[in-house]
């Protein structure tokens, strides 16, 4: 699958699109198919999201997971510091990651 | 230490207000993001892989108490409760958002400080070597030199859009503590034969992905000659440097396929036309900023002595203090490696507890080292074990400077958007594995450096064991080399040969280290028996 991630203007936050809006959650990824272009466009120009582009995404039993490490990294947070990450709770939350 | 003048504070006071501007303008939509991206840039303000990064100036190292504590401050208020401190002497902070920016900036400009220059191809945070002032065997206080480039370099209008990034180092002492030969420009402060003052120039040196040892290229420049000198080198640079590649866009490159001989003729051609410009600054206004750098009021007669009777004090003060060139005075040097920890990070808490340690104990001064450590310059030793105490009640008395436990690792995949591979859990794993106080006495001086990408910001090529992360079809990998030095003997490491997983390349830290200690002879270090008996011994450990 491809999923759309980029940043939230204000707060430089991670964000996916999951087909209605943004989340900080990569779960609620949508595919996005070959519209990756036109939604890019159309957000960018809202002015609430920056650096967007699309990545290749895996949808597994446990969730959306971006195919190349540093996507997951991104999308979960430093794997040094999970009391940092999008999953403070669940120290185990970074083995996904990796 | 310097303080601005009117001058200086307006011009940050400016540049904030401008940014504020620019902000609100870029949120408003009325900036795009194309045209708002050098602008934050030249702010010190990054896109990273989690969040936006702020990088804040802190000029040669060198910061007070006042200071320090504001850099604590801000981590709680605008952060998430710590700060990295940098092989550049700068700290970053991870989380800053957009909308806060132009807050701390100003919480910044209150206390002499910002984030100018520390991004674009610009000239960079002056650097220096972070005994400065209090080294026994410095020929001179190389700082106020460095402020007098500073300010040369601060909004120079023909060196705002150089072909790239361009970083100047300044040193005053034979053992080069500043990597000085790595710098597109190294200047060591030097004596000549009459006895007067003057600056050593090396150009062309740098890590990244071409690493190069800086050549010589003017033995004695003389103090009232030194901005029109340097605006020579940067001249040349500027006007021949490569535009078109990035790769090939450092001046590195362009004295390696110019040639140092060439390169030198037409600095020194420039040189002498711009002598006759008058752009040197009057050596009076050099006397105006030395007089910001004058010693301390130390105590005469202050104690020599020390209680050492405490075996982990001990340890400590055998490790991490230097020679102070003050009877009675020592340098102490604060880890910010524990084992198992994050090189380089503290958190806002530990910021201000050294701010405070820097205000009671060390003259108000501080200073952070490009190894990723803080200094106390100027500690009495009479003072020191209750500085130590402190110290460990927070975590920050690590015992382990230049050992291999003080890893000089950059922030890697774990924050870096460039980064191909994670830094910080390679150097957790070696520090974990060789935490123990006796293997690390046992193994001395060893300098090891990671860095997540080729750009070297954790100086791998100048570690003796040096770390490069790499992406191999998606997969973290890290190759291993050995022979690298940034002191006065510096040199490049090589690279040992296929590289490892995060579990393999500790594993072959490991035997290299026991291929050292089987070979050392007397006080060798790791450094100088690598360069004895060569790479073969190591390869055949670590591969066979």
């Amino acid at each position: 699958m491809k999923i759309l991630t980029g940043n939230d203007l204000k707060t430089g936050a991670v964000i996916w699109w999951t087909g209605v809006g943004w989340s900080l959650d990569v779960n609620d990824s949508a595919d996005v198919e070959d519209h990756g272009p036109a939604l890019i466009a159309r957000e960018e120009g809202v002015q609430n999201v920056f650096a967007a582009y699309v990545v290749d995404g895996v949808k597994t039993g446990e969730g959306v997971r971006p195919a190349h490490i540093k996507e997951r990294i991104r999308a979960l947070g430093p794997t040094v510091r999970p009391d940092l990450t999008l999953k403070p709770s669940d120290p185990q939350a970074v083995n996904w990651v990796i | 230490m310097y303080k601005y003048d009117e001058y200086d504070q307006q011009m940050v006071d400016t540049r904030v207000a401008e940014f504020r501007d620019q902000v609100r303008r870029r949120i408003s939509g009325e900036l795009t993001e194309d045209q708002f991206k050098p602008l934050r840039l030249q702010n010190g303000l990054y896109l990273q892989l989690h969040a936006y990064m702020l990088r804040v100036a802190v000029p040669y190292g060198t910061l007070n108490s006042t200071q320090m504590k504001l850099l604590g401050d801000i981590a709680d208020k605008y952060d998430r409760g710590y700060g990295h401190f940098t092989t550049r002497q700068n700290i970053q902070y991870n989380w800053i958002k957009l909308e806060d920016t132009p807050d701390v900036l100003a919480e910044l400009a209150t206390v002499e400080m910002h984030a100018i220059q520390t991004s674009g191809n610009c000239i960079r945070n002056i650097s220096s070597d972070q005994f400065a002032g209090a080294a026994a065997d410095e020929i001179v206080d190389p700082r106020p030199y460095a402020e007098l480039l500073r300010q040369w370099s601060s909004f120079h209008p023909e060196f705002l859009v150089l072909p790239r990034k361009f970083k100047i180092a300044v040193i005053a002492s034979e053992k080069d503590r500043a990597a000085m030969r790595l710098h597109d420009i190294g200047i060591k402060m030097v004596r000549n034969d009459a006895g007067e003052i003057g600056a050593q120039f090396y150009a062309g040196g740098g890590m990244g992905r071409t690493p190069m040892i800086a050549p010589l290229i003017r033995d004695f420049v003389p103090l009232d000659q030194l901005i029109t000198f340097s605006e020579a080198c940067l001249r040349v640079y500027n006007r021949y440097g490569r535009r078109d590649n990035k790769y090939t866009a450092r001046i590195k490159i362009l004295v390696h396929e110019l040639g140092k001989d060439e390169y030198i003729r037409q600095v020194e051609e420039e040189f002498a036309h711009l002598l006759t410009q008058p752009i040197e600054p009057p050596l009076a206004e050099l006397e105006r900023i030395r007089a910001h750098f004058t010693d301390p009021a130390f105590e005469a007669g202050a104690p020599d002595e020390l209680d050492l009777s405490n075996p982990n004090f001990r340890l400590w003060v055998e490790r991490n203090t230097t020679a102070h060139k003050q009877p009675g005075y020592i340098i102490a040097t604060i880890s910010l490696k524990p084992v198992g920890g994050i090189p380089g990070d503290a958190s806002a808490d530990q910021i201000r507890l050294m701010a405070q340690l820097g205000r009671d104990y060390s003259f108000d001064e501080l200073r952070v080292t490009h190894s990723q450590n803080i200094v106390l310059p100027h500690i009495r030793k009479a003072d020191l074990h209750t500085v130590w105490k402190a110290l460990d009640e927070a975590g920050l008395a690590t015992a382990n400077i230049d050992t291999v436990g003080d890893i000089i690792a950059c922030p890697g995949l774990d924050y870096c958007s460039l980064a191909n591979a994670r830094s910080i859990p390679v150097a957790q794993k070696i520090s974990e594995r060789f935490g123990s106080a006796e293997k690390q006495a046992e193994i001395g001086e060893l300098k090891l450096k990671i860095s997540g990408c080729i750009n070297a910001c954790g100086h791998h090529h100048a570690g003796h064991i040096g770390i490069l992360g790499v992406d191999k079809k998606g997969v973290e990998n890290y190759q291993l080399s050995f022979g690298g030095s940034e002191g006065a003997d510096t040199s490049l490491a090589k690279i040992t040969g296929p590289g490892f997983d995060e579990d393999g390349v500790v594993d072959a830290v490991e035997k290299a280290t026991q291929v050292y200690l089987a070979n050392k002879q007397g006080e060798e270090r790791f450094l100088d028996t690598y360069r004895r008996i060569g790479m073969d011994p190591f390869k055949e450990a670590i591969y066979g």
